[in-house]
């Protein structure tokens, strides 16, 4: 049994069936990445995870429990947090207070109304942003807006974000996307030093097979909303149906 | 102090200060001088500049910390009036039950119309919010008389029960409110030379409450709360995917700005006993929004500078008349005198929106954070000038 057990399903958008019959298991403690071509169903298949959307038909077992039907909030209190694509940071905020944020809502739930105890004066969550943001290199630029900082930088907060409500499932979509190269090369350091120094499982939506072989685990290919194969990184980069989904049927 | 950090600290003293002594700062010019005009120290003007105060700051926790931008406020207002007026009509003069009474009506109110227009967020918010203004404007201005008394407006008589105080006083006239046997109206009047300043004892009261409700302001912004509702205006789709439900935040801050509200409303009708349907009407919650941007939205002082700013302009500049006019021009020769007169007469008097209308524009244009950012310009460039030319000019901007 995977930590993540996604039984049959499946997805309709009026006459586009985006999934169909999806199967995948997600092995506690790896790196599990989602493959395929633009408009396979991976965007649908996350979505479908984290409560934006409900699947059709189907099950979506996190850990045991069903996650369907929980709104997006209720699935993150339950260990998944999710990495967009465009990094979503709370751009008018200091780098402080977007690690701050998380950091309360792992202390005290979905809402609390502690309006007159200063944020100052909570010393135990204070340490603990101080200390992630130090684990992710990001102390010095506690007190600048976090919308000033670059591509790279707010991806590295995001993911500092996810982590510091120490999540039991980090999904990732497309996490290196419009990034120069050398910051791909930093997320990928970075998300292969969370794989290998904490206890957590990572499932990633990646178009990059750069990054994709240097991280994952195991790979899922989605085809035309259904998974292709499923298998280990170096069978995958022979597998010849991979190849023609990937690059068409001339190839 | 008081648990705030120091610059708040420093925040609240300035207001202590400006409130404590408004009959001072308010009554500049001697009596019966030219510039006596531009005086607002006398009561009636000075509560009004602490009561909107009041329900703007409580307004900017909504609009300056969330961005749910509402047209409806003043229906939480003129909820509060109502309380307040069946709290003397019904029960004493003492406007402690009042003021408690008009709170909570308006935050119950608030919770209601809060619950359904927090479904949407954005423009149909707005909307939303000024449906239920005009649908309450219009309830109490026709089909809630026996409530609201219509369009006449919700007045004390002599036949009222107040059960624990008198229907009348001893010389048949209707009891005026108090705290506690302090008259509201009771003025004391100080007279220095040509200035004469007037200490109200119901201005007093209202300052005091600001002052309070400041306070409470100030711990709001600082505390996690406070971060949320932020957290709100900035991203609502990280929030939701970092374990946050959003909704009861911002439907909180909606329920304590519509407190807010109604303890303004209630003031008001502590200081004078009547309420009438127009203080629910669309107008009014327009102006508070323009207070609140005027002064600068998610400031802790812009609310409290913008409501004084524009009670200002509707009391003082409203008063200039052409006579006025004529006397301050009357050292020009004959046709210059009245070429400067017509050219400033729709500016002034009946005119004053149209002043306020140009200086909301500049200041909308030019200073996007309100008065609180051009007095923020002004002590960055007294600060260059000290530092000397060589300084950078501008401010540093965090590098990409």
């Amino acid at each position: 049994m995977g930590i993540l057990e996604v039984k049959n399903v499946g997805k309709r958008f009026g006459g586009l069936q985006a999934l169909s019959d999806v199967n995948l298991s997600v092995k506690e403690n790896t790196v599990h990445a989602i493959i395929g071509p633009n408009g396979a169903g991976k965007s649908t298949l996350l979505n479908c995870l984290v409560g934006k959307l409900i699947p059709d038909t189907g099950s979506v077992m996190f850990d045991g429990q069903s996650v369907l039907g929980r709104a997006p909030f209720e699935i993150n209190q339950m260990g998944i947090s999710r990495v967009f694509q465009t990094p979503e940071i709370f751009g008018d905020l200091t780098v402080l207070e977007n690690m701050l944020i998380p950091c309360f809502a792992k202390r005290d739930g979905a809402f609390e109304l502690n309006a007159l105890p200063s944020v100052q004066g909570q010393k135990d969550v204070l340490e603990k942003a101080e200390h992630m943001l130090e684990e992710m290199n990001m102390a010095d630029k506690r007190h600048m807006h976090a919308a000033a900082m670059s591509r790279g930088d707010k991806r590295r907060l995001e993911i500092g974000m996810c982590l510091s409500q120490e999540p039991r499932l980090l999904l990732l979509d497309e996490p290196t996307a419009g990034m120069a190269r050398a910051d791909t090369n930093n997320t990928i350091d970075l998300l292969k030093e969370i794989a290998s120094e904490r206890d957590i499982t990572i499932a990633i939506i990646e178009h990059d097979m750069h990054v994709v072989f240097s991280l994952a685990d195991r790979i899922t290919v989605l085809a035309q909303g259904t998974p292709l194969v499923e298998d280990d990184p170096q069978n995958i980069r022979g597998n010849p149906k991979v190849r023609e989904a990937y690059l068409g049927e001339s190839a | 102090m008081f648990g705030l950090e120091k610059r708040d600290t420093s925040m609240l003293i300035i207001v202590a200060v400006l409130t404590m002594f408004a009959p001072f700062i308010l009554n500049p010019f001697p009596e019966g001088s030219a510039l006596a005009q531009f005086n607002a120290g006398y009561p009636d003007l000075m509560q009004r500049f602490v009561i909107f105060g009041i329900f703007a700051i409580g307004f900017n926790i909504l609009f300056g910390l969330t961005g749910y931008l509402s047209f409806g406020h003043a229906a939480f207002l003129g909820v509060g009036s109502y309380s307040a007026v069946w709290m003397f009509k019904l029960l004493s003069m003492n406007v402690v039950p009042a003021i408690i009474l008009s709170v909570i009506v308006a935050g119950l109110f608030s919770l209601l119309i809060g619950f359904v227009s927090l479904r949407r967020s954005g423009i149909y918010f707005s909307i939303l919010t000024l449906a239920f203004a005009q649908m309450s404007f219009n309830l109490a201005y026709s089909v809630l008389t026996p409530i609201t008394n219509g369009e006449t407006g919700l007045q004390l008589t002599l036949n009222d029960p107040r059960v624990l105080g008198a229907s009348a006083t001893a010389d048949g006239s209707i009891p005026v409110t108090n705290l506690f046997g302090l008259e509201m109206r009771s003025t004391f009047e100080l007279a220095l030379g040509p200035w004469n300043f007037q200490f109200n004892a119901g201005y007093y009261l209202c300052a005091f409450i600001l002052l309070a409700a400041f306070y409470l302001t100030i711990h709001i912004f600082r505390s996690p709360f406070g971060m949320m509702l932020r957290a709100v205006k900035s991203n609502q789709q990280r929030m939701n995917y970092t374990g946050l439900n959003s909704k009861p935040y911002t439907l909180a801050a909606f329920v304590i700005s519509g407190m807010y509200a109604g303890l303004a409303g209630g003031l008001m009708a502590s200081m004078d006993p009547l309420a009438g349907a127009e203080r629910m009407q669309w107008t009014a919650s327009g102006e508070v929004v323009l207070m609140t941007i005027l002064g600068g939205a998610g400031t802790l002082i812009g609310p409290v500078l913008g409501a004084g700013f524009i009670k200002y302009f509707e009391n003082i500049f409203s008063k200039i008349n052409d006579g006025v006019l004529h006397s301050w021009f009357s050292f020009l020769p004959d046709g210059m005198e009245n070429a400067m007169v017509t050219l400033i007469h729709p500016f002034v008097g009946k005119g004053w929106h149209l002043t306020l209308g140009i200086l909301f524009m500049l200041v909308v244009i030019f200073l996007p954070g309100g008065l609180v950012e051009g007095g923020q310009r002004i002590a960055a460039w007294i600060k260059r000038k000290r530092a000397g030319d060589d300084a950078p000019a501008g401010k540093t901007e965090p590098a990409e």
